[in-house]
């Protein structure tokens, strides 16, 4: 098993951000169908652990690439850009995610639960305009500015965790 | 008594034979057995003519009984007949207490964690009741096939956790089976409904059995079934609605005392009669009396459904989040599964749920069986041809215990399996040689909260500084869903060992000895039984090796390494007509060894060619 080849190069794919999510998606099956331990039940047991390998692998390039931040985090490892853990990031940008965490919590304390809920959905609209626009500029410079890439990830990380919030909120609001 | 498959020597087996596989569904009520004869999936009836085996064990001084006989047994004997001990798998003393008034047993904490049933016959493990009822099923089995069985497949419930998932593979080792895989009800359900009548999109596996309560979704697309998302109860079933018609009897009667085991017994049993009647009629006359326990009254479907109420709700708050998980809305259809979904109410709010009719055309009590036995029929090898692939995720996440006992998730819920993550540890004093690592699985921050799978001890970490060592842990959780965990230092490479210690499960130690304790084990030839494993299993190696030297063999590999490897299969044949089983198995490591490179370069070239074959290309082009 080749652990050299890329997550993109094992489903055959152009190293890019964007990607043709409908033939990723069919090529993890047809890989899939080739190694899966399903396949190998009555082979011997080094053949058994390298379908394990292989489909464990599989797996996780496929959990890497499908998702737009995994992808883009690792599109940046494999030009040696590793993510940092507290990046320093320009303060309007700070500024704005603590108004939109404000905004998040007065949505959250409203009485009103339907009026909360809409709230809640126009918020989460806002949100997904920032994170396309934060996708388009990571695209952009990924070839050209790697630095100005790194900066676009860690703003999606930051965007990603309030939509996971803003989703939590939508989860209580709805009593799951 | 079934073991193991054992062929004669010199009767080697012709590998295009036919192989005997089954589907065992080890329920919490009930239990069945089934097989794919003549293209046909039917479930195997026992002596007595029945298909389903009531998944019930009783222990006398002269022998077990499993099945009608037990069950029938269950109000004269509580104690010795151990019923629903499907809740006891990988489950502590502590977490049945909830279970406490509804099963009268008298539990013992063990060593291992996992409770044990005091009876006549001694304290026994729950891996152990259900051993017995897997190899009752497995004798059925091998009477109408004819033959002792190549392999099976046992479901269990997709919410099930890797404690309860391990305790199972564990029954089947003590009952001699060869697992070929373990199979989640609802995707067995769908494999039957799938490949029979055809369906096509996103499903709705509703599963709500005597015990245990599942939801999945699965996409299902040309043969390959995809579980989504999953979740449910894995203490929640039709057991909880008797239990409530019970205490309604206890109520209604006025009665004030504590109940003894048998009138429990007699009560919970009626409590079933009872539903099951008015799943056809809107009421039933009720009349009870056990020992000082009287109560004559009516029983309505109206009061039956405020009694079931809430459960059904809980059940339904499941669906909610599994449909959530997955970012679906909608679901082109819903199947029921479980001998709980025949209730009207249950029913009613599945349809209102989804919105749709929900599909019953299989026997609900039969289908997750079925299932298993066309899984089993195709990996056990009697269908090489066909396409089917089902790929399952991890029902609850995996986490390790951090500081202040909170939980580090480290494989989230609803991953696809097989699955690895590895993790970097390091030390925290000088010349630090061991360390302790807390596995839990479950959605809680708090490590109180989840449910504790094992503790691994790592061993034999080199001399360090503190914090210079780096110590990689990889987990990996297979395609049955089963976690194992290996280490290494990373700077040195040199392998930590691992002790494992679960939470709730068997030591390998304790498994050995009940094999060797086992009555079956006793009456074999041990030296017979080690000879003629040997035997089958160079068997199987050079089968497999014969067939892929045919496939590949020209185009992977240089004559030399033909011929060598052909050299190989001869030294074994020879040495598997001998007599000595160490031989035997050294031959077949050696074969084995032998062959690695080219099996390697098998799967790499099967990899490669994954884009290009022509079915799959067609597939590709639909999705």
């Amino acid at each position: 098993m080749d652990f050299n080849q890329n997550y993109f190069e094992i489903f055959q794919l152009p190293v890019n951000f964007d990607l043709d999510e409908d033939k990723l998606a069919a090529r993890h099956l047809q890989l899939q169908s080739t190694v899966h331990p399903d396949k190998f039940v009555s082979a011997t047991d080094h053949e058994k652990r390298l379908s394990l390998q292989w489909a464990t692998q599989i797996n996780a390039a496929y959990d890497t690439l499908r998702v737009k931040l995994p992808r883009a985090i690792y599109l940046l490892a494999l030009k040696d850009v590793h993510i940092e853990d507290n990046p320093q990031l320009d303060p309007m940008f700070l500024m704005e995610q603590i108004e939109l965490r404000e905004t998040l919590e007065a949505i959250g304390v409203q009485a009103d639960s339907e009026a909360a809920l809409q709230a809640l959905d126009v918020f989460k609209v806002d949100v997904d305009a920032r994170m396309a626009d934060l996708q388009l500029k990571f695209a952009a410079h990924y070839d050209a500015d790697l630095g100005q890439a790194e900066t676009a990830v860690y703003k999606l990380q930051f965007i990603n965790k309030l939509r996971q919030a803003a989703d939590h909120l939508e989860e209580k609001l709805l009593d799951y | 008594m079934a073991l193991l498959q054992i062929t004669e020597p010199g009767q080697a087996q012709d590998p295009h034979q036919r192989k005997r596989a089954a589907g065992i569904d080890l329920g919490t009520t009930n239990s069945l057995i089934a097989s794919v004869r003549g293209g046909v999936t039917e479930t195997l009836p026992g002596h007595d003519g029945a298909h389903l085996l009531p998944s019930v064990v009783r222990y006398t001084a002269s022998g077990t009984v499993v099945g009608v006989d037990a069950m029938n047994a269950a109000q004269q004997d509580p104690l010795n007949t151990i019923v629903s001990v499907k809740r006891m798998m990988g489950r502590g003393i502590d977490d049945l207490k909830g279970l406490g008034e509804q099963l009268p047993y008298e539990y013992v904490a063990a060593d291992g964690g996992m409770v044990r049933l005091q009876t006549v016959a001694g304290a026994v493990s729950p891996v152990e009741v259900s051993a017995e009822i897997l190899k009752n099923l497995v004798q059925r089995g091998s009477e109408s096939l004819a033959g002792e069985l190549d392999g099976v497949v046992i479901t269990v419930p997709a919410y099930f956790d890797d404690a309860q998932r391990q305790a199972t593979r564990d029954a089947a080792r003590l009952a001699g089976l060869n697992v070929l895989r373990l199979l989640n009800e609802p995707t067995a359900a769908a494999v039957a409904y799938g490949l029979d009548t055809g369906l096509e999109g996103m499903i709705a596996v509703y599963d709500l059995g005597g015990g245990t309560f599942d939801i999945s979704l699965l996409r299902l697309n040309k043969g390959v079934f995809e579980v989504v998302a999953t979740g449910g109860d894995s203490a929640l079933g039709g057991d909880d609605f008797d239990r409530r018609i019970a205490e309604w009897m206890v109520a209604q009667a006025g009665y004030q005392s504590d109940l003894n085991p048998s009138q429990l017994r007699t009560l919970l049993s009626k409590a079933r009669t009872l539903k099951e009647t008015l799943s056809d009629q809107d009421s039933v006359a009720v009349q009870v009396a056990v020992d000082d326990f009287e109560f004559t009254g009516e029983l309505t479907r109206d009061i039956l459904n405020e009694l079931m109420a809430d459960l059904i709700d809980q059940s339904m708050k499941a669906c909610r989040r599994v449909l959530r998980d997955a970012g679906e809305s909608s679901v082109a259809n819903v199947v029921l599964v479980g001998g709980s979904t025949r209730v009207p109410a249950v029913r009613d709010a599945v349809a209102a749920f989804f919105g749709i009719t929900p599909l019953a055309d299989i026997d609900p009590d039969r289908v997750v069986a079925m299932g298993a036995a066309v899984q089993a029929n195709i990996l056990v090898g009697n269908k090489p041809e066909d396409e089917m692939l089902l790929l399952d995720v991890l029902p609850l996440s995996l986490g390790l215990e951090t500081v202040g006992g909170l939980v580090e998730k480290i494989i989230g819920r609803n991953t696809a399996i097989p699955v690895a993550r590895a993790q970097e540890f390091t030390t925290y004093k000088d010349g630090q040689s061991a360390m302790l690592i807390h596995v839990v699985q479950g959605e809680r921050e708090l490590v109180s909260d989840c449910r504790s799978l094992a503790r691994f001890e790592l061993r034999g970490i080199p001399a360090m500084v503190a914090g210079a060592a780096r110590i990689e842990v990889l987990f990996q959780v297979d395609a049955d869903g089963l976690l194992s965990v290996s280490a290494a230092e990373a700077t040195t490479g040199i392998k930590a060992s691992i002790e494992v210690l679960p939470s709730y499960g068997l030591s390998e130690h304790e498994i050995t000895d009940m094999l060797k304790a086992s009555i079956d084990y006793a009456r074999e030839d041990i030296d017979l039984r080690t000879l003629t494993e040997a035997k089958v299993d160079a068997g199987r190696v050079i089968d497999a090796l014969d067939n892929a030297l045919a496939a590949d063999g020209e185009a992977l590999l240089s004559a030399a390494d033909i011929s060598m490897l052909q050299q190989g299969i001869q030294t074994l044949k020879t040495v598997a007509e001998g007599a000595d089983p160490q031989a035997i198995n050294k031959g077949v490591e050696m074969l084995g060894k032998a062959s690695e490179d080219f099996a390697a370069l098998r799967m790499d070239a099967a990899v490669r060619e994954a884009f290009t074959g022509q079915q799959i290309d067609a597939l590709a082009e639909e999705i």
